[in-house]
């Protein structure tokens, strides 16, 4: 009994990381028709620059903040300066965003070393909390509250706010879009910075739990993937949903099927592919 | 980020000095230098310990300044990539294009049986820290120079620890799905339940696993967990295991309780119990030189990685002593390293058996916070230890080779 309820406790936990993380590749994969393969490595890179404010004195809390905003800012060069040229160039985008993937886990690895490097718990969110009469790491519970909030703050700008407007208008018609006065290449910016800040942030984030070495954006990637795969790019509540679903499928994979524990993630990912392209949330292709 | 640079300058350094020297010294004046062939890693995951090797390596012929019996010695780095194909085309690079005398690495299991059939095929010494098994046993390469350990002899003397000092009956391991993860813990199984323990249950995650909770949840009811990952996973399993409030003790095989990990542990790692051949208070003067060395050129403490390479180029100055400098004679150049027996080295006194593999000296450690570090401190030396642990070498050969599911679990 006990088993099942960490398991699910955790399963939520992850889930919410893996929503910080994917949200920002479903918005920019949904807008920009991007497939993003930087976008493990703006998690990874979010988190080493987070190790070094931190060692520069700096907070955990605003680490990840600034961390986040470094890595948006890069974000924002690579989309100005080489994707904006590759418009529609869907080999092209694949092969640079992975080609930059690379260079960046390199650059990672001169400058921080390959020695992991570990992030510790901020000092207020350390231990554990007691839950149902059992105790779960305080941290882990922070995550999904956070991931919680930030589900909200996105679904208002996309939803209430105007600049939100104008983005599902981009996903849903860029063409028109353009017709109407919306500067559709501007959104393509604001977003994909949004991403990879969105990105940065939730590798330091999820830095206490995982810490931070070479490989750690080869092994991101694939989940969100799966995620935007399952939920359906461009949709909030799609990679939402799809976080939360993989998050289960991952923790409640590997404990009870250790054996299968990539046909458990995987499979749900190829059948919704085959009987449902678009993803659970995603909308029919225009 | 300082360590990089400073490497950097070293390797800038040494080229230019190596260019002047050729120049101002003909080859006909001087014998020609021996040529040691380095396969490492200096790129994606593996880099870490890939790095290290390369500054034991230059660290070990700064000591002896470039010379190795009377004959001058030069480096040939190169990055393998961490993969079976990189490791293919660099060996051979080393071997037809840069005529090296022997080889040094590769890093990983995987990397070493890609090549072994060639380099025993251009009768090539291979002085690996790879820890596969076979490489020493049922498909032994007579080329090959082992001074660290299989992959089952660091656990065999640990297990013994377990269940005798440690009186502990019943554990459950965990440890990286792949060879190097199966291996460790069927010796650990074998020697524990020989000596009348029990392997109740026997995890493995997938090598590539962010998150080992769903794991861990599946601990309890025994009286500790052995834990065999490599790479940053020990980091991250420690991390994770002191946040779901496990407190059973911990064991852990060489790569989870290595020096140059100490620095990225925190208390979670306080207490735990590891298994290695190399310890950094092991107190031998030239374990003292290799630290000191170290410490000074890298800021780094030396761990595995650094140290088995330091006393890889030690086996191979003792074999040049014996044979006079000369590698001519390859057959009798490997005949001299694998008689090497050395007594002062950083991991103590070892001699090697008939396979090219190590009989020498595991400790056994506790990690402890000393003021803001975190040291190991031997609490037993088991010397001599043979691949073959206390068991009879023909009946060892005759079982089949330690793997995921062998032995099997008792029911």
């Amino acid at each position: 009994m006990n088993l099942w309820v960490v398991l699910a406790v955790n399963s939520i936990t992850l889930g919410g990381l893996l929503f910080l993380l994917s949200a920002g590749f479903s918005l920019i994969f949904g807008l920009m028709k991007i497939p993003n393969l930087t976008h493990g490595s703006f998690f990874m890179l979010g988190a080493y620059l987070a190790t070094s404010l931190i060692a520069h004195g700096f907070d955990f809390w605003t680490a990840a903040i600034l961390g986040g905003l470094l890595v948006a800012a890069l974000g924002g060069i690579v989309e100005r300066l080489i994707l904006r040229r590759l418009v529609g160039a869907e080999l092209a985008q694949v092969l640079v965003t992975l080609g930059l993937s690379f260079m960046i886990a390199d650059v990672c690895l001169l400058v921080w070393t390959g020695d992991p490097i570990r992030i510790a718990t901020p000092a207020a969110l350390r231990g554990a909390t007691s839950v149902m009469g059992l105790g779960f790491p305080t941290y882990r519970l922070a995550i999904s509250l956070i991931a919680v909030v930030f589900a909200v703050l996105l679904w208002m700008l996309l939803d209430r706010t105007r600049l939100g407007a104008m983005i599902r208008a981009g996903v849903d018609d860029p063409a028109m879009a353009r017709v109407v006065g919306i500067r559709v290449s501007r959104l393509f910016t604001i977003v994909f910075c949004l991403g990879a800040w969105l990105a940065g942030f939730a590798g330091v984030i999820g830095g206490p739990i995982l810490s931070v070495y070479p490989g750690l954006d080869q092994e991101m990637l694939p989940l969100a993937l799966v995620v935007v795969i399952l939920g359906g790019s461009g949709s909030l509540v799609g990679s939402l949903v799809g976080s939360f679903v993989v998050g289960f499928l991952y923790n409640f994979g590997q404990a009870m099927f250790p054996e299968l524990a990539y046909v458990v993630l995987f499979l749900p990912m190829l059948v919704v592919l085959v009987v449902r392209p678009q993803g659970l949330f995603g909308r029919q292709a225009v | 980020m300082a360590v990089k640079v400073r490497r950097r300058e070293f390797l800038a350094g040494a080229a230019g000095a190596a260019v002047t020297a050729s120049l101002a010294f003909p080859a006909i004046a001087q014998p020609k230098p021996v040529r040691i062939g380095l396969l490492t890693v200096k790129t994606g995951p593996l880099a870490a310990g890939g790095i290290q090797m390369e500054q034991g390596t230059i660290r070990f012929l700064k000591d002896r300044n470039h010379n190795l019996a009377g004959r001058k010695v030069e480096l040939v780095v190169a990055d393998t990539g961490g993969n079976p194909a990189g490791t293919k085309t660099k060996t051979q690079e080393l071997v037809e294009r840069d005529n090296v005398d022997m080889i040094f690495g590769p890093l990983a299991a995987f990397e070493l049986l890609a090549i072994t059939d060639y380099t025993a095929q251009a009768k090539m010494p291979v002085l690996s820290l790879a820890a596969a098994e076979d490489m020493t046993q049922r498909r032994p390469n007579p080329y090959f120079v082992r001074a660290s350990g299989t992959s089952a002899q660091y656990m065999h003397p640990l297990a013994d620890y377990a269940a005798k000092e440690l009186k502990f009956k019943r554990v459950i391991t965990i440890a990286d799905d792949f060879a190097f993860g199966h291996e460790q813990m069927a010796g650990f199984q074998r020697v524990f339940e020989d000596a009348g323990g029990r392997v109740v249950k026997k995890l493995w995650p997938p090598l590539v696993t962010p998150d080992y909770t769903p794991y861990i949840a599946q601990i309890g009811g025994v009286d500790a967990v052995v834990q065999g990952f490599a790479g940053s996973n020990p980091l991250k399993f420690m991390k994770q295991y002191q946040d779901q409030g496990l407190k059973l003790p911990v064991l852990g095989g060489g790569p989870a309780g290595d020096e140059a990990l100490l620095k990225s542990y925190g208390d979670e790692a306080v207490g735990m119990i590891s298994v290695s051949a190399y310890t950094g208070d092991l107190d031998t003067p030239s374990n003292k030189r290799l630290i000191d060395g170290m410490v000074k050129d890298y800021g780094n403490i030396p761990g595995l990685y650094s140290a088995g390479l330091y006393i890889n180029g030690m086996v191979a100055e003792a074999a040049l002593e014996k044979t006079g400098g000369k590698t001519d004679d390859r057959e009798a150049f490997n005949r001299a390293l694998r008689s090497v027996s050395l007594v002062d080295t950083p991991r103590g006194p070892f001699t090697f058996d008939h396979f090219g593999n190590v009989v020498g000296t595991f400790y056994i450690r506790r990690t402890e916070r000393k003021g803001d570090k975190l040291v190991n401190t031997t609490i037993k030396t088991y010397p001599k230890v043979s691949q073959f642990w206390t068991y009879d070498e023909k009946w060892f050969l005759a079982q089949p080779v330690y793997s995921r599911d062998y032995p099997p679990l008792k029911s």
